[in-house]
């Protein structure tokens, strides 16, 4: 969390500085196709998140000493262009980028059936084109949506929200103020249909209570953000029906 | 739900009364199965199947496959299927009488074979052949290549789109099971095949589509070299 400040995050009427109430996520658009190499790819408009995300595979795993007998492994590359953020970021892999990278990998092996591609590798190449709070989840999101629409077998979609304690009052979906003068930031991400927990941290204090009343907003805000995920996977398909007009 | 069939999500419920899952699906609790692909559902007399709108062809044993040379190595040509995975023609499973490290005298890096996957074992290591009817170097004509879920549209129940097709332009096809298509025949008529093919892999999940190849084919009539009429 930043430092604390004395910086206003309700108005008088109990909104967020975007005029959210405390249970709103921000709008999310996802798009599928976006890139003709790939074998899959998507974007992703999350508030002020843009992320653009690419997979590759499954494809022969190299190095070949990374080769696993038993099934595949799903190497995801979280990277955030130099000019995400308002400040510089100096490029390339740092810790915080490496660590996001292998809790997104981890995330999506839950989700994809890796025992079905012995000896390969799936990469997934995460780009933050730019960051305004939540582009772990933002992109393990729009991942699960260009694993998809790349035809690779998995189990279940993976969606994921973020909510957060801002000024003593749990809250959904936080923005760049909020995660940097809030108090919390708790990121989930859940496969939606057994509701499987894949991803899951924490930078902050909750209490028992609190921590509850976030999860269980975080629950209910996948279902539409499943629901988006799904629509735009459709999307593509249905234009093509009404192309004839039949 | 009238021209396009039902579109399925991963870990979407597969049940339809009577009908039993086959392909593309995995078991997700007590005799329930959920769909691994994102895909449409097809349904067939005794089973349903989800078929997926896009993905890497995964071999199976006896399939017939266009390949491209990539390597060469002292008694193997390494072939890539536009699989995962490439795959290895054995000199004594090809078609002349090849003594090691000739290999080169007989295809190089770069030329396409048709081929029959030979067998596959269970960390999908593969071996091709060309010892059989029909199996060979392609030279000359055109490739084409789209998604492997994608082929048993192209081909038709029976061949029957694919047979539309050549008679229509008067064109030789080979489809392999991978997506790679050879197509040979004068240009102009080859361009109105590659035009339906196209068009087959658009619309690969719809209902009708025979019927409406069939059309484009009529309204491109025109453009073919060699009709009798």
């Amino acid at each position: 969390m930043g430092t604390a400040s004395d910086k206003k995050l309700f108005d008088e009427n109990g909104l967020r500085l975007d005029g959210r109430s405390p249970g709103d996520l921000r709008p999310i658009r996802i798009e599928t196709d976006v890139l003709n190499r790939a074998d899959g790819s998507a974007f992703i408009e999350w508030g002020g998140n843009k992320i653009q995300v690419a997979v590759y595979g499954p494809r022969e795993a190299y190095p070949r000493h990374m080769q696993d007998i038993n099934q595949a492994f799903v190497r995801a590359r979280y990277n955030m262009a130099a000019f995400s953020v308002d400040e510089r970021k100096r490029p390339g892999p740092d810790r915080r980028s490496m660590e996001i990278s292998k809790v997104i990998s981890e995330a999506l092996q839950a989700a994809i059936m890796v025992e079905l591609f012995p000896r390969a590798q799936i990469d997934v190449f995460i780009e933050v084109l730019q960051a305004d709070a939540g582009t772990r989840i933002a992109g393990l999101t729009a991942s699960a949506v260009a694993l998809a629409a790349a035809g690779v077998p998995m189990r279940d979609l993976v969606v994921g929200c973020t909510a957060g304690k801002v000024d003593g009052k749990v809250v959904l979906d936080l923005s760049k103020e909020e995660d940097n003068f809030g108090q919390a930031d708790l990121p989930i991400a859940i496969m939606p249909k057994s509701g499987k927990v894949v991803l899951m941290q924490m930078d902050g204090d909750l209490s028992v209570d609190e921590f509850n009343e976030a999860t269980s907003m975080i629950f209910k805000a996948t279902e539409r953000i499943n629901q988006i995920q799904r629509d735009a996977l459709k999307k593509n398909y249905a234009n093509t029906a009404q192309d004839w007009g039949e | 739900m009238s021209n396009v069939k039902q579109i399925v999500m991963p870990g979407d419920p597969v049940e339809v009364p009577n009908l039993k899952p086959r392909n593309g699906v995995y078991k997700c609790g007590d005799n329930a199965y959920c769909s691994q692909f994102f895909g449409i559902l097809q349904e067939s007399e005794q089973f349903v199947d989800v078929v997926p709108f896009t993905g890497k062809y995964v071999p199976r044993r006896n399939d017939k496959v266009i390949g491209k040379v990539i390597e060469i190595g002292p008694s193997m040509w390494i072939v890539d299927i536009s699989s995962t995975y490439t795959t290895l023609l054995h000199m004594n499973d090809a078609p002349w009488r090849v003594t090691s490290g000739e290999l080169k005298r007989y295809m190089n890096v770069g030329d396409y074979v048709y081929a029959k996957i030979l067998s596959i074992n269970e960390i999908k290591e593969s071996w091709i052949t060309m010892k059989d009817v029909g199996l060979k170097k392609l030279e000359g004509g055109t490739l084409v290549s789209l998604p492997a879920p994608k082929v048993p549209r192209i081909i038709g129940k029976g061949g029957s789109m694919v047979n539309m097709i050549k008679d229509a332009t008067h064109t030789r096809i080979m489809v392999g099971q991978n997506g790679v298509i050879w197509l040979d025949g004068a240009p102009e008529n080859v361009i109105v095949a590659i035009g339906a093919i196209r068009k087959v892999e658009e619309e690969a999940h719809t209902v009708g589509l025979t019927d409406r190849v069939k059309k484009y084919l009529e309204d491109k009539k025109g453009e073919i070299v060699g009709n009798s009429e």
